[in-house]
Formats: structure tokens, C-alpha cells, sequence
């Protein structure tokens, strides 16, 4: 695993995301009430809208655009909608976040 | 010349009374009441769940002020009478009224008993009969605390669960063995105290008070045997006693109560009584349903009829959520009765018959009640029960043949079965009404038939009356939960935030059970909506529970870019503004430039980056937020009026920017538009806005309720204010009142759709003190709201959402 430093678990706030930003798109960095961080891709299944924009509550987040209900645990479409997003493993070690991700990414300078 | 009629109280039975005179024969009487309490006629059996939150003052009003000015009822609030003089014919109040009558109702009601122990006098021992009781129990209570009730009766554990509720550590001392003893066997009663210890309400029987502790106030109460139990309130529910010294001074024969003959008069031809404070056949009734069988013969009596009254059966439940008991008539053991006992003890369910010769005459359900009216039927008719006698105890549904379901039991129930006790409507009745008057909502059969319109035990069979007779066309589902995570409607969590005090969104969810544990994308901007109105000083806005428009304070696109729409006062701009607006397009290449429907100037396609410095810039030129993504105030459009325009008749620019300046920043349940017209010709298209103003010679047309969007409808009028002050104060005391009652995202017009327009118009045009309190209140609120967010966020607020957490690239060279 290529794990990359993104920041401190404080940087978002509680029931709240934070986006980090790779070449490859963005990722949804989300910290639930209960200080559990989860990481998807920035990007709603229906038409794409930004999910570090919608509100977390639970585990889940409701996208901004269209109120579809993304599970942050495993990225699937909750409710009567179906679709899927990536997830992103995430490292948490003492507040020091990182992703993990395939390609060759680091923290940019 | 109608006859003059004077009732002295204003209880439920002389308001039924009166319902039912108005009803037999209107304009028969002028009628004059006096009401001890400063207030109008509201159902007294409905304290208990004022006194838990579940429900409030207004909630339980019968009539109010428009139902007396309605009928030319004369009603002297908190005028308590004095005197009666019976040769005169006059009664004469404490505060010098007197009025003469022709006929006479008294109907003063009962008085709590305290009992005269040492300490009674002390500040905070309470009695629990009116509204004031209620209301000084819940000042006490929000000093939490222990509080002590003296009897454990009705009245006592309604109270002492109501004060549970509140959030007081409770004790209840009975001086019997078991509680409600006039109601329940030892068995139910064991089974009941075990229930309300369950919901931490200690009970402690065989306990009589000694004295009652405490120097200049209440600190708690000694007894018999010296156990003490502190406490900061002590409140008596250990009986009442009817309320007749007064007759007894006029020298009308008292017993009890007052006497009464069984068309309820008094040894007075003239004089009647009625209610707690009547005595009928020896008995003194404290329960609804009999008083107002009385209230009816009364009104025939008055109306020169024949009707007598001869004595009620009475049943009694209890008002604590979540606990089933029924009792009826009289189960003390005697050689020549009878019973039938049904335990099962792991579901909690206790059921007893008390027979004599073949018939019921007393019965007592604990844990499931749904068989009570059914057994009560039978007891009252006096029906021969010998050939159901082996499966009487499980109910109507075991008799003849196999077991019904519980709607086939209430299909199966005869049409003069009594459904509702407290107003003693039967199934007839009921099932009439809906046809005859095409119901098909539960308000409506409560408005039409009293059916469930006071206590409510009786609801779910009136429910159950409605879906048998309308089939399909009945949808029980009227409250709908405002999500997933919850039972309760928005109107009932807007009531209960208020009555218990709730003031943050975890509070709320912990308070009113949430099944989830922090909400919903439905719920929780609700929440968050409802908290910043209720508590505008105290409430910390969760930006969290907000929509991101509302967050960011710009309106979110599909590609994921805001656009940003700066204020335009009235729709004025001028050379500068618009120079600082073409600078900020090309310094920050936004794709496109739009003017919007209320007259403003949109940019879109702005990189959400980027929102701080495009505000940053519009800032120098003195923009502030336009708010064109708010549940909000957005714009006041205006035509150019008097002053340009030849058909203008006043200043509608001048008064559209002045109500802009005025309620910019205010949140609403949903976005609010508005418009001032100069003349009819109506440019700024005042008539389909949430509130507009039509500017016309004699002052100014307050216009509301109009939609242009997914539905289209004109608006209402409201009224026609003389000055610009007047139709401000007006807009602003309406925009405070759907502020306060209406659900979050329920734009005006289908607020008003459900309160109904005249009811707007009493309170925020007619009535001054309420449009005053609505201002107020709107104006208190606006010193907490009026902070543009744009350059709180060039300063710095919320810098996180503006900007990536990281940003990552490809590695030059991977370690």
C-alpha cells in the first residue's frame, strides 16, 4: 500500500468532509459524529455530484445535487436507488490521516 | 325580547351547555358568563398532558374569544362572583359587576381539598385543578428537583407523571394501602404501581403526612412514624369538594353540593346548577361524561323541554402514555356477586368482571383495554350475559363463533354503542356524520361529533369507525413523521422544542426518541431551522445540519461550480456596482452573466475556491449576500413608482428597498419572496409573490400567499394599511408568524392553506397586541441575523470549506 499523509483528523469537522484533490479526481474525506473517517470518491453514482458537499449523518452522506444516500462503509446507493462509488482506504494514527491509494500519488509539495 | 341568562363559570359543562342551547334554539338568550379564571373555556380533562409538554394551552382551548363574539356571549374573564340575590334576580362579581338575569346557572365547579396539616400554607404546596396549578407547577419544575403529590388517585398520578416528564425526581404517598382504590382492586392497582416504579415514580402507601416541612418555602414533607422525604414542591390531589358556599348563601338548599332535581334545578325554579358543584340523587359527579349528559338536559330544560336526567355510570382511564387501564362501576366483593378473573401475568394483562345476576356491574381491564367499551355497553344496558358467560372475559371478539379481528369487533358493535365516553356519542352518530357530511379526516369527525375531542382514549375507534366506512378513501396516515427517523410530525416537534425547552439538536433527537443516532439529510436541517427561530440568542447554528448552499453561501450547480448573486436593494443598482461587477467577471473569467427573475445580477460557474476573493472583491463595492440560496428572505422586487412612473401612487421603490433593509438576513421555513407594487397595473408582479404590497391612492394593499413555481396561484388579500410604518409592521408581524408555525420547506401559500387566511388576518392585521408580539419578536431575532456571511468569510470563518484538505500528484520519483 502507498499510504499518503493528507492532514490531521481535526481538519474536518464533525459530521462533516473535507475533499483532497489527485490527479485522478477528487476524494471525499468524511468524519462521522462518531470520529470514524471515511474516504470515497468525490463523485455521486447518479449524475456525479459533489458528496464532500452533501450532509453525513450515521454513516452515510446525502448527496448535494439529487438526495441519493451514499454508504460511506462500502460506497453503495442506500434506499431504492442503486449505484456504487470507489472507496478509499483510510489510515488514522493518532489523528494523522492517510489514504492509500493504487497508483504511484504522494503529497504534493 | 330574548331572556337574559347569566352563568357563573366557564367550565366544560356549562360549555357544552351552551353548545347545545345555541344549537336547540339560537338568539333564544342573551347570555352573560363570569369566569373566575382570566381565560376562555379549554378542556380541563387535557391539564395532564399540558402539565408533560405532550400537548399545549392552546391545544386544549374549547372556545375561544371568536366562538363567544361569534354567539354575542358576554364572557367577564377573572371576574369571580360575590353575590347572589335571589329577590333582585341579580349576581354581583368581586370586581363590581352586576347583572341581572332571568335564569340563573351555577356552575362554579369543585374546590381541590388541602388537607390542613401544619405547613399547608407554605409557598409551593399546590392543588391541581386549573391552568394556573399547571403553570406553577412547571416554574417549579424547571428547577428540577424532587416533588411530593399527596395522593394517588387520578388527578395525583397524572401529576405525578406529568411532573416525571418535566424531569423531577417524583414521590407519590397514598394513604391507603393500594392506590386508586376507588377505581381498582389490589390486583390492577399492584400491576400499576409496578408500571409507574418502572418509570421511576416511587409510590409509597399506607403513609399519612404528618406535617409539611420548610421555613419560608416548601422543603419537604414529614410523616406519620417521622419518615421524611425532602422535596421542593408538594402537590395535593387528595379529592375535591363541589364548590357551593355561594348557593348556600343565597339560600339555596345545599346538601354536598347544590341540589338538583332531574331537570337540574335548584330549589329555585329560576336558579339551575350544573357540574362539579351539582349533587344529583345523593351522588357528585367529577367526571366528564356525566356532566355533560346533564349539560344536554339542561339545555332542553331551558329551551322548554321535558328531558331528565337520572344518574350516570361512570368509567374511568387513566392518562399516563403507554399504560392501558379501564374501570367501570362497582367490583367491591359482596356474597351475591360474582367474577370473572383473567391473569396473565407475563404479557401484563389483568382483567375482572364483577357479576350479579347474570349482568355486569363492575369491570377493571389493566393492559389491554380495546374490550372496555364493549363490557361497558353491556353494563350500562343491563344486558343478560348467561350465554356468553364461559367466553365473556376474552371479549366481544370470542362471542358467536370464531374470533373476529378488531375491525370486524367494531363492525360488529350496534349502532348505539357509546364509542366516545366523555361526550357520549355513539357509533351512529359517528358513522352518520361521515356520510352525511363527507369526513374524511379524524379533525373533522372530532369537529362535527365530539367523538375523541376530549380525552382522546376513544380515538383509535373513531379511526377504526372512519376506515370501516370510508374503505379505501380513508388514509390514517394524517400526521405525517417528518422522516424516517422519527413518529412525530413537524407541528408536534415545533410544539415540543418549545414546551420542553429544547435547545440544541442533540437535545431534541434524546428528547422526542430519534431512532437514529444523528438524524437525516430530511430531518436535521428541519431541526436546525426550527432551533434558530425558537431560540435566536441562545441557539449555536449547526452548519453541519445545513444544506451547502447555506453552508457556503452560494448556490451549488450541477457541474459543481456556485454562482454567486449579490444583493441589489430593491432591484436598484447603479454605474459603480455594476463597474465592480464586470471587473470581478473578468478578473475571475466567470462563464456567464445572468440577471435573475428578482431583478438582481447572477454570476455562475464560480470555482468554489474561489468564492472568498470574488466575495472579498464584491465587498469593496459595499455588495453584501443577496441570500438567492436561502430558506430565507431573497428579494423585495419593486417597480419604479411614484416617483418616475405617471400611474405611480406611492413610493414602492422607496418602501420595497425599506422592508428589504428591514428583514434581510431572516430565516424562513422556506424561501420568501416579495414585491411592492405602485399601482394595480401591478409591474412588480405583486399578486403571485409570498407576500406582496399593491400601492393604491388610499394606502397600501397588503397582498400574501401567491405562488409562480410549481404551482401558480394569486394571492390573497390581507388588508389595506394606511401608512408605509403600518404595512411594514404588518409584513414583518405575518412573516414572524409563519416564521413560527409553519413546517420547514412549506412555503407561504401552503401554510396558509392550513391555518386558513382569516385566522392570518385576526392575528396579524386585526389583533395589535398579537401583531405587536409577532414584531417584536421578529425584530429581536434580526439582531442576531443581520451579519452578512460574505465578509464573515473573507475574514476567515469557515476557512475549511473553502479550500481542499490536500492535494496530492504523481511522485517524480517514488521511494
Amino acid at each position: 500500500m502507498n499510504w499518503i499523509a493528507i492532514g490531521h483528523i481535526d481538519d474536518i469537522p464533525l459530521r462533516g468532509a473535507r475533499c483532497v484533490k489527485t490527479p485522478e479526481g477528487k476524494i471525499a474525506v468524511f468524519r462521522t459524529a462518531e470520529n470514524e473517517v471515511f474516504a470515497i470518491e468525490d463523485h455521486c453514482p447518479h449524475k456525479g455530484g459533489p458528496l464532500s458537499q452533501g450532509i453525513v449523518h450515521g454513516k452515510a452522506v446525502t448527496c448535494p445535487l439529487h438526495n441519493w444516500v451514499i454508504s460511506l462503509e462500502s460506497g453503495e446507493a442506500l434506499g431504492a436507488d442503486e449505484g456504487e462509488v470507489r472507496t478509499i482506504p483510510v489510515r488514522n494514527i493518532d489523528g494523522q490521516l492517510s489514504i492509500a491509494l493504487e497508483s504511484m500519488l504522494v503529497a504534493a509539495e | 325580547m330574548a331572556q337574559k341568562l347569566v352563568i357563573i363559570g366557564n367550565g366544560m359543562a356549562p360549555g357544552r351547555m351552551l353548545e347545545e342551547l345555541f344549537e336547540k334554539a339560537p338568539g333564544l338568550y342573551d347570555v352573560t358568563i363570569f369566569n373566575a379564571e382570566p381565560r376562555v373555556n379549554y378542556d380541563r380533562i387535557m391539564l395532564s398532558p399540558v402539565l408533560s409538554g405532550e400537548k399545549s394551552y392552546e391545544d386544549i382551548v374549547i372556545h375561544n374569544d371568536d366562538w363567544y363574539a361569534a354567539y354575542g356571549v358576554t364572557l367577564h374573564k377573572g371576574a369571580k362572583v360575590t353575590e347572589i340575590d335571589r329577590h333582585a334576580r341579580t349576581v354581583t362579581s368581586a370586581n363590581g359587576i352586576t347583572v341581572s338575569y332571568d335564569k340563573l346557572v351555577i356552575a362554579t365547579g369543585s374546590l381541590p381539598f388541602i388537607i390542613p396539616v401544619p405547613g399547608h400554607q407554605l409557598p409551593g404546596v399546590l392543588p391541581y385543578r386549573d391552568l394556573d396549578d399547571v403553570d406553577n407547577m412547571l416554574r417549579i419544575a424547571e428547577g428540577k428537583g424532587r416533588a411530593i403529590v399527596i395522593g394517588a388517585g387520578l388527578l395525583g398520578l397524572e401529576a405525578a407523571y406529568g411532573l416525571k416528564r418535566q424531569g423531577m425526581d417524583v414521590t407519590v404517598i397514598h394513604l391507603m394501602p393500594t392506590i386508586m382504590e376507588r377505581q381498582l382492586d389490589p390486583a390492577a392497582a399492584y400491576l400499576l404501581e409496578k408500571a409507574l416504579g418502572e418509570r421511576g415514580i416511587d409510590i409509597i402507601t399506607k403513609a399519612n403526612t404528618k406535617q409539611i416541612l420548610g421555613n419560608d418555602k416548601v422543603e419537604g414533607i414529614e410523616l406519620e412514624g417521622g419518615r421524611v422525604i425532602e422535596g421542593d414542591m408538594v402537590v395535593m390531589a387528595v379529592g375535591i369538594r363541589p364548590a357551593s358556599a355561594l348557593a348556600k348563601e343565597a339560600g339555596i338548599a345545599v346538601n354536598r353540593g347544590i341540589v338538583v332535581d332531574d331537570g337540574m334545578m335548584t330549589s329555585d325554579p329560576n336558579v339551575f346548577a350544573l357540574g362539579e358543584c351539582a349533587e344529583h340523587r345523593g351522588t357528585c359527579y367529577g367526571l366528564v361524561a356525566p356532566l355533560y349528559e346533564a349539560a344536554r338536559v339542561l339545555a332542553d330544560r331551558l329551551t322548554g323541554g321535558h328531558a331528565e336526567y337520572h344518574g350516570s355510570v361512570v368509567n374511568t382511564k387513566l392518562k399516563v402514555t403507554g399504560i392501558n387501564l379501564f374501570s367501570a362501576g362497582d367490583f367491591a366483593e359482596a356474597p351475591d356477586r360474582q367474577e370473572i378473573v383473567l391473569r396473565d401475568a407475563s404479557a401484563g394483562v389483568y382483567k375482572r368482571l364483577v357479576l350479579k345476576d347474570n349482568r355486569i356491574i363492575g369491570a377493571v381491564l389493566y393492559g389491554e383495554t380495546a374490550d372496555g367499551s364493549w363490557f361497558f355497553d353491556l353494563m350500562k344496558k343491563g344486558t343478560d350475559i348467561a350465554e356468553m358467560r364461559d367466553t365473556l372475559i376474552f371479549g366481544q371478539s370470542y362471542q358467536g363463533g370464531s374470533p373476529l379481528d378488531p375491525m370486524a369487533a367494531v363492525a360488529a358493535l350496534p349502532d348505539d354503542a357509546e364509542i366516545c365516553g366523555c361526550n357520549g356519542v355513539c357509533k351512529g352518530k359517528i358513522v352518520s356524520t361521515i356520510t352525511g357530511k363527507g369526513l374524511t379526516a379524524l379533525d373533522g369527525v372530532r369537529a362535527h361529533t365530539k367523538a375523541s375531542a376530549s380525552c382522546g382514549n376513544c380515538t383509535g375507534l373513531v379511526e377504526q369507525l372512519m376506515a370501516l366506512t370510508l374503505g379505501d378513501a380513508y388514509n390514517p396516515a394524517a400526521v405525517t413523521p417528518m422522516c424516517a427517523c422519527t413518529e412525530l410530525g413537524h407541528d408536534d416537534v415545533r410544539r415540543l422544542i418549545k414546551a420542553k425547552g429544547l435547545k440544541t439538536i442533540p437535545a431534541v433527537m434524546q428528547e422526542l426518541e430519534w431512532k437514529t443516532s444523528c438524524g437525516c439529510a430530511k430531518c436535521r436541517p428541519a431541526l436546525n431551522y426550527y432551533l434558530v427561530c425558537d431560540w435566536p440568542d441562545e441557539y449555536a447554528d449547526d452548519y453541519q445540519s445545513r444544506y451547502i448552499n447555506e453552508r457556503v453561501h452560494a448556490n451549488i450547480q450541477k457541474d459543481g461550480t456556485y454562482s454567486v448573486v449579490p444583493r441589489m436593494w430593491g432591484g436598484v443598482t447603479n454605474a459603480a456596482e455594476l463597474r465592480a461587477i464586470a471587473d470581478v467577471v473578468d478578473k475571475f473569467e466567470i462563464p456567464m452573466v445572468k440577471v435573475t427573475g428578482g431583478q438582481r445580477i447572477d454570476l455562475l460557474g464560480i470555482e468554489k475556491e474561489d468564492l472568498p476573493a470574488v466575495w472579498a472583491d464584491l465587498g469593496k463595492a459595499g455588495f453584501v449576500s443577496g441570500q438567492a440560496y436561502a430558506k430565507g428572505l431573497r428579494t423585495v422586487k419593486t417597480c419604479v413608482g411614484q416617483q418616475w412612473c405617471r400611474f405611480g401612487t406611492q413610493d414602492s421603490t422607496g418602501l420595497g428597498i425599506r422592508i428589504e433593509k428591514f428583514m434581510w438576513g431572516s430565516w424562513t421555513p422556506a424561501k420568501l419572496k416579495l414585491a411592492v407594487s405602485g399601482c394595480p397595473r401591478n409591474c412588480a408582479e405583486a399578486t403571485c409573490k409570498d407576500i406582496g404590497v399593491v400601492c393604491v391612492d388610499s394606502g397600501f394593499e397588503i397582498h400574501f400567499a401567491g405562488a409562480a413555481g410549481l404551482d401558480i396561484k394569486g394571492t390573497e388579500v390581507l388588508g389595506l394599511v394606511k401608512t408605509e410604518d403600518e404595512a411594514l409592521e404588518v409584513i414583518v408581524a405575518l412573516t414572524q408568524m409563519y416564521r413560527e408555525q409553519a413546517r420547514y420547506l412549506e412555503r407561504i401559500y401552503k401554510w396558509a392553506k392550513r391555518i386558513g387566511k382569516d385566522e392570518i388576518r385576526r392575528q396579524v392585521l386585526d389583533d395589535l397586541d398579537k401583531r405587536k408580539g409577532y414584531y417584536d419578536r421578529f425584530v429581536f431575532s434580526q439582531s442576531f441575523a443581520q451579519v452578512d456571511p460574505w465578509s464573515e468569510r473573507v475574514s476567515g470563518k469557515d476557512k475549511h470549506e473553502f479550500n481542499p484538505m490536500a492535494t496530492v500528484g504523481y511522485s517524480a520519483a517514488a521511494e
